[in-house]
C-alpha cells in the first residue's frame, strides 16, 4: 500500500512546493493591493521561456541568475505599466487590467515562440534520478520542499524584522495611513512584485524540471492553483500559502493515484469553494470586519 | 414625454429591421461562406453572450467569471438533444450509441440549452453568491473549470461522449441554408430584447441599485440574495442559449474549447463596449470578432513590399497587436466605447444629465 502511494506522495510534496513558490506572489500582492494578479501565472511561464532561450546561449550557472533578473524586471514592468495607473480606480478595473495583461502575455509568448512547445533544458544536478525506498524520482523532488521551507522562513524574517517588511505590513493594513506616515507606497508595492516574481522564477526552475514542455498557456493552471492555495492558507499569510500549496499538491496526486486524473484540477476548485464558504479567512488568515 | 418615447421605440425597431434586411441581403449577394457572413454570425453570437455577461457584471455589479461554463452546458445540451438518431451510433462510437435515444426540434433544444444552464446556475448560485467581489470571481471561475472536467468524465460518457467530439448535430449551415444570418440575428435579437426589457423593469432598477451600493439597496428593502440569484440565473440562461448558438456556428463541439480564456475574451468585450451598456457590448462584439477574424489578418502574413520584408509581421502578431489595443482601452479609456449609456440615448444626453449616476 505505502509502496504504491510513495511515488504519488513524493510528487505531491514536490509539486506542492512549486505551487507554494507561485502562491507567495499571489498572497503578497493580494495582501497589499487586494488584487488577484491574474498575470502571475503568465509571469511564471515567461520565466520558463527565459530559461529555454538563455540555456541555449550560456552555461546554467549564468543563465539561472539572469532568468531571475529578467522575470523580476517583467513583474516590475507589469506593475508599473498596468496596475500603477489604476491605483485610485475601482478594484474591478485593476482586476480587468490583470486579465488583460494575462491575455497580452499569452499572445506575446505565442507570437515569439511560434506556439510550439519548447523543451526545457536539463539543469545539472536537479534533473538526475535517485532512488528513495522503492520509488525512483528526480533530485528536484527532494530539493523543492527544502528550498521552499528555507525561502519561506527567509521571507517571514524579512517581513517581520526588516524596515521594508514593516512598511509592507503597514501598507497592507491601511494604504492611506501608511502613505501619511511617510511610507513610499509605490516603492513598497514594486518591492512586493519583485519578491513575488523572483519566487515565481525559482518555482519555474523547479517546476519545469519535472514537466519539461513549456507552452504559452502552461502557467495558467498552476497559477490558479497557487491562488487557491493562497486563499486556503489565508490570504496575506506566507506560511499559510506554503501549507495550503503542499496540501493541494499532495491531494491532487492522491486523486491521480485513485485513477481520477480528470478531477485533479476540479478538486482544487471544489476545495476553494468549500474553504470560501466555511472559513473565508483560510487557515491562517486574519479576520476582517466589513465597513459600510 | 410618452409620445416621444413611442417615437423613439418605433425608430429603433425600424433601424433594427433595416439592419436585418441588410444582413439578409449581404448573405444572398455574397454567399454563406464569405468572410462578412462568418464575422456577422460569430459577432451576433458573441453579442448575446457579452450582453448576458454585462447583465451580471455591468448592471448587477457581480463580478462573475463563469460564463464559459454555462455556455458549455448550453452547447452540450443542445448538441446532445439534436444529434439525429441515425448518426448517434457513429458519434457515440465508444459508448454504444449513448443513452439519450430521442431527438427534439431545433428551437426547443435551444430553449432547453438555456434552461439547463439556468438550472445549474441556480444550484451554483446558492453557495457562491454569498461571496463578495473577487472571491465571487474566482469561485465562479472554479465552477466553470469543474463543469469542464465533469463533462469529460468517462463515467458520464454515454451522456456527453466523454472527451470525444460531438458532431453532426444541426448547424447554422445545415439547418438554415442560405438564411443563417436571419436566423442568428432573430434568436439573438429576441434574447437581447428580453434582457433589455428586464433591465428597464423594476427588477433591472433593483439590479443597478445593488451595483451602486449594496448596503443602501438592502436598506431600501431590496432582497439582495434573491435579486443576485435572479440576475445570475437569467444571465446564465442567455449564456446557455449563446453557447448553443456557438455550437451551431462551430459545427462540432469539444469541452476543452470552453476554457477560462473564453470567459476572459468575453469580459474584455464587455469592458471595451462599456460596463453597463447593452449597445456597447453589441458593438464591441462585432468589432472584436471582425478585428480578430478578419481586419487584422494581414498582420499574421509575412509581407514583402518590393524587396523589403515588413518587420514583425508573422503568425501570432495579430493577437499581440490586438491585446495591446485592449490594454490601451483598459488603461486609458476605462469607460469603453459607450460608458454606461446606450446608443439610443445619445440624442437625449442634455436632458438626462441631471439624473445620471453621480460618478
Amino acid at each position: 500500500m505505502f509502496d504504491t502511494l510513495l511515488p504519488y506522495l513524493l510528487a505531491g510534496i514536490s509539486v506542492g512546493g512549486q505551487y507554494a513558490m507561485i502562491a507567495v506572489g499571489y498572497t503578497l500582492v493580494y495582501g497589499i493591493l487586494r488584487l488577484i494578479n491574474f498575470a502571475h501565472g503568465d509571469i511564471f511561464t515567461a520565466a520558463g521561456f527565459f530559461m529555454v532561450y538563455l540555456a541555449a546561449a550560456m552555461p546554467p550557472a549564468l543563465a539561472i541568475p539572469l532568468v531571475i533578473i529578467l522575470t523580476v524586471a517583467l513583474g516590475f514592468t507589469v506593475e508599473r505599466v498596468a496596475y500603477k495607473p489604476l491605483r485610485s480606480a475601482p478594484r474591478m478595473s485593476i482586476m480587468i487590467s490583470a486579465i488583460g495583461v494575462s491575455y497580452l502575455l499569452q499572445n506575446l509568448m505565442w507570437y515569439l515562440t511560434g506556439g510550439l512547445a519548447r523543451q526545457y533544458p536539463v539543469l545539472p544536478g536537479l534533473g538526475d534520478s535517485i532512488q528513495i525506498g522503492s520509488a525512483s524520482t528526480k533530485v528536484v523532488t527532494l530539493v523543492t520542499p527544502v528550498l521552499t521551507v528555507a525561502l519561506v522562513v527567509a521571507l517571514v524574517m524579512l517581513i517581520k524584522r526588516t524596515k521594508i517588511g514593516m512598511a509592507m505590513r503597514a501598507v497592507s493594513v491601511d494604504f492611506e495611513t501608511a502613505q501619511l506616515m511617510g511610507i513610499k507606497i509605490n516603492n513598497v508595492i514594486s518591492f512586493t512584485f519583485i519578491i513575488g516574481s523572483a519566487m515565481a522564477a525559482i518555482g519555474s526552475l523547479l517546476y519545469f524540471t519535472n514537466y519539461t514542455a513549456v507552452t504559452p498557456t502552461i502557467g495558467a493552471m498552476p497559477g490558479l492553483k497557487a491562488f487557491v492555495a493562497a486563499v486556503f492558507g489565508g490570504i496575506g499569510s506566507i506560511p499559510g500559502a506554503m501549507i495550503g500549496a503542499l496540501i493541494i499538491g499532495i491531494c491532487e496526486n492522491l486523486i491521480k493515484a485513485a485513477g481520477l486524473t480528470m478531477f485533479s484540477d476540479a478538486f482544487t476548485f471544489a476545495l476553494l469553494i468549500i474553504v470560501l464558504l466555511v472559513r473565508p479567512t483560510g487557515l491562517f488568515g486574519e479576520k476582517t470586519t466589513e465597513k459600510v | 414625454m410618452k409620445k416621444k418615447g413611442n417615437l423613439r421605440l418605433i425608430l429603433s425597431l425600424a433601424v433594427v429591421a433595416l439592419l436585418y434586411g441588410a444582413a439578409v441581403l449581404v448573405e444572398h449577394t455574397s454567399g454563406s461562406k464569405s468572410m462578412v457572413v462568418t464575422v456577422l454570425q460569430k459577432g451576433a453570437v458573441y453579442a448575446l453572450i457579452a450582453v448576458s455577461m454585462n447583465l451580471l457584471n455591468g448592471f448587477t455589479g457581480l463580478f462573475s467569471l463563469g460564463q464559459a461554463g454555462f455556455m458549455l452546458i448550453g452547447a452540450y445540451s443542445y448538441a446532445i438533444l439534436t444529434i439525429p438518431m441515425a448518426k448517434r451510433a457513429a458519434v457515440y462510437q465508444y459508448y454504444d450509441g449513448g443513452i439519450v435515444q430521442f431527438t427534439i426540434g431545433l428551437l426547443p433544444a435551444l430553449l432547453v440549452a438555456g434552461v439547463m444552464a439556468a438550472l445549474f446556475a441556480a444550484l451554483i448560485g446558492m453557495p457562491v453568491l454569498r461571496l463578495k467581489g473577487d472571491y465571487l470571481a474566482i469561485a465562479t471561475l472554479g465552477f466553470a473549470e469543474i463543469i469542464r472536467a465533469f463533462v469529460q468524465w468517462d463515467a458520464i460518457g454515454p451522456l456527453t461522449n466523454g472527451s470525444n467530439l460531438l458532431k453532426t448535430y444541426p448547424t447554422l449551415k445545415t439547418a438554415m441554408p442560405g438564411n443563417t444570418l436571419l436566423f442568428t440575428f432573430l434568436v439573438v435579437g429576441v434574447c437581447i430584447g428580453l434582457i433589455l426589457l428586464l433591465i428597464n423593469s423594476t427588477y433591472g432598477r433593483a439590479f443597478k441599485a445593488i451595483r451602486d451600493d449594496e448596503i443602501a439597496a438592502e436598506a431600501m428593502g431590496i432582497n439582495l440574495f434573491r435579486h443576485k440569484q435572479m440576475a445570475f440565473v437569467i444571465s446564465s440562461f442567455f449564456a446557455g442559449i449563446g453557447g448553443a448558438l456557438l455550437a451551431m456556428y462551430q459545427g462540432s463541439l469539444q469541452a476543452n474549447g470552453f476554457k477560462s480564456a473564453m470567459t476572459y475574451e468575453i469580459l474584455l468585450i464587455v469592458v471595451i463596449g462599456g460596463m453597463g451598456s447593452v449597445s456597447g457590448s453589441i458593438l464591441a462584439s462585432f468589432l472584436f470578432i471582425a478585428c480578430s477574424e478578419w481586419w487584422l489578418r494581414f498582420l499574421d502574413a509575412e509581407t514583402m513590399i518590393g524587396n523589403f520584408q515588413v518587420p514583425l509581421l508573422a503568425p501570432g502578431f495579430r493577437m499581440v497587436a490586438f491585446s495591446i489595443v485592449i490594454m490601451v482601452v483598459v488603461l486609458f479609456f476605462r469607460k469603453g466605447i459607450m460608458g454606461d449609456r446606450e446608443l439610443w440615448e445619445l440624442g437625449s444626453r442634455r436632458q438626462a444629465k441631471g439624473g445620471g449616476r453621480n460618478k
